[in-house]
């Protein structure tokens, strides 16, 4: 592939996954569940160097069902987490072009530093974010975001919003 | 000043001062967690000799580990010569312990075995500088240690409790049950916030409803137990039982019942190399026990999961929710348990952030009304000695706070 044209591919992704980053912050759940493919997965594993999420445990495993159960549950009004969830600001930035799966799918590695406001204080949440991002017209769909915390392994705190 | 311990906690309330009193959590860590059996591992985390973990006993740091002739031990993780961590990471297999600081080496034992340049002791024998062994006794694979060489057998102190943490390992399904990952989060507030919490069945139709919204028909009718039969005991010593699920108490039972429609595609999974027999049993040990098991004053052997809580201070503490399953049990099985632990529990599950975010308040509120406004405890006074019938009665909270206050007092 010609350098233009991976310098192209990692433009429309920067721009992609910060609109994902956009929809969550401003928690349109809506518009964020019509970015995935159906077969696709979201997944925050507990291990930051995790590669088998299937057999070990994690944070969150979603498939479509999953994912959108998720939403219902942020935004039904029955969690009273949720009713009154943390406003978050997240920063994507390094993004890189990793390759291509088989199906032409990008492949990229961008930097999310999350902040996160809720009951007068302030937290982070610092990720290496994987995805793999397939072109449909001008845009990408999610096939695959792995969200890796830093310290995925560690004490984290009821989380109220989606990493 | 020491405060009347026996004033603050009354058979049907405790005073507020349980959830703010620095002084009184030192006295806690002093009183209870330096003193009484505290749960530590579970024997799946150290299946190998030289196997360690590390973790704490109250406030203080220690290795667990199997040391080369197979006994588990309870160390303090602290170097005999100048006190360093000796290890830091999680987990590890090794033939002895070495402190990164002066190369104080030891045995899995403990033994202090070598140490550069020792010409420049006088007298020194190797033998006064042991790392600091607990005691440590273990139950069907629980490992618990004390400070207290006085303390009671373990198995006497875990007394009619007993039974329950059997039919709580026969999820197992036949194989034995091991440890599959864990989940760990802080929340800010008082350890006895979450003590209370396994044993408090009258919030969870309340603060779990977008999690019962999410199951399907018949999981839902099997979560609405708040009129179903389950009830509370007092098993003593602190411990309590909590059932809600009655015909999930004993999970080798009832197996010639219907297999529940959510869990028939993993049957037909399993029907590739298991006996009809070992199907169901393995589904229904898929589902977890119904009932939660609390053991004062750090684990619930609850439903599904260990749940173990540490105090970080007066209004912090550590909860890990520790995901078990089948040792050398089918893996489809293992990945059922995996996705039901990771549905409800940790930071992300649809329950665990609404339980948080119910206990963060209550030491929020604990700034007001220190001494007018009580934590009550009177729900389902005890009519009877098992509350028959009543799944929220506040007997297993009842019976905690005694211990604390027999504690606290002694």
């Amino acid at each position: 592939m010609s350098t233009l044209v991976a310098t192209r591919d990692l433009a429309l992704a920067a721009e992609f996954i910060a609109l994902e980053a956009d929809l969550l912050d401003t928690r349109d759940y809506a518009a964020w569940l019509a970015l995935w493919v159906p077969e696709g997965k979201y997944v925050v594993p507990v291990n930051p160097d995790e590669t088998n999420f299937e057999d070990t445990l994690n944070y969150a495993y979603d498939d479509a069902a999953m994912r959108s159960m998720r939403v219902r549950r942020l935004t039904s009004g029955e969690s009273m987490s949720a009713a009154h969830a943390a406003r978050t600001l997240r920063s994507v930035s390094r993004f890189r072009l990793l390759g291509h799966t088989e199906q032409g799918e990008l492949q990229v590695r961008s930097a999310q530093q999350l902040i996160e406001y809720k009951f007068d204080r302030h937290r982070t949440y610092v990720a290496n974010v994987e995805w793999v991002l397939r072109r449909e017209g001008e845009s990408f769909r999610i096939v695959r975001k792995v969200v890796r915390l830093l310290n995925g392994g560690d004490a984290l705190a009821g989380i109220t919003f989606l990493p | 000043m020491t405060r009347d311990y026996s004033a603050l906690v009354k058979d049907d309330r405790v005073h507020t001062a349980l959830y703010t009193d620095p002084a009184i959590f030192e006295d806690e860590i002093d009183r209870i967690f330096n003193t009484t059996w505290v749960w530590v591992a579970h024997d799946s985390e150290l299946p190998n000799k030289n196997d360690w973990i590390t973790t704490h006993v109250g406030r203080q740091p220690v290795i667990v580990n199997r040391d080369k002739a197979g006994t588990v031990r309870v160390m303090l993780n602290r170097c005999r010569h100048r006190g360093a961590t000796i290890c830091e990471a999680k987990k590890g297999n090794a033939p002895g312990f070495v402190c990164p600081y002066h190369a104080w080496t030891y045995g899995t034992d403990g033994t202090l075995k070598g140490l550069p340049l020792p010409k420049g002791y006088k007298d020194f024998d190797k033998g006064d500088y042991t790392l600091v062994n607990l005691r440590a006794e273990s139950y069907r694979g629980l490992i618990f240690a004390t400070f207290n060489q006085d303390a009671p057998p373990l198995e006497e102190f875990l007394g009619r409790a007993r039974p329950w943490i059997d039919l709580f390992l026969k999820q197992g399904g036949g194989y034995p049950v091991k440890v599959l990952g864990e989940h760990k989060f802080t929340f800010p507030g008082n350890w006895k916030i979450q003590l209370e919490n396994t044993t408090d069945a009258y919030h969870f139709p309340i603060v779990h409803k977008s999690f019962l919204s999410s199951l399907d028909g018949d999981t839902g009718e099997l979560f609405s137990f708040m009129d179903a039969g389950g009830y509370v005991e007092d098993l003593g010593n602190g411990h309590s039982v909590m059932v809600m699920i009655p015909e999930l108490v004993d999970l080798e039972e009832n197996l010639d019942e219907p297999i529940p429609e959510r869990f028939a595609e993993l049957a037909d999974e399993l029907r590739a190399e298991h006996s009809e027999d070992e199907v169901r049993r393995i589904v229904r040990a898929v589902t977890g026990s119904g009932f939660n098991v609390n053991l004062f004053p750090n684990l619930a052997c609850s439903m599904a999961f260990f749940r173990v809580l540490r105090p970080l201070s007066v209004e912090e503490t550590e909860v890990r929710h520790i995901a078990i399953g089948m040792d050398g049990g089918p893996a489809a099985a293992n990945r059922a348990r995996l996705r039901l632990h990771e549905h409800f529990q940790g930071p992300m599950g649809f329950g665990t952030p609404d339980d948080a975010e119910a206990w963060e308040r209550v030491q929020r509120g604990s700034q007001a009304g220190e001494d007018s406004v009580w934590i009550m405890l009177n729900r389902g006074e005890d009519k009877t000695e098992s509350n028959a019938g009543d799944v929220t009665a506040e007997t297993g909270m009842r019976a905690a706070y005694q211990m604390w206050k027999r504690m606290m007092t002694a």
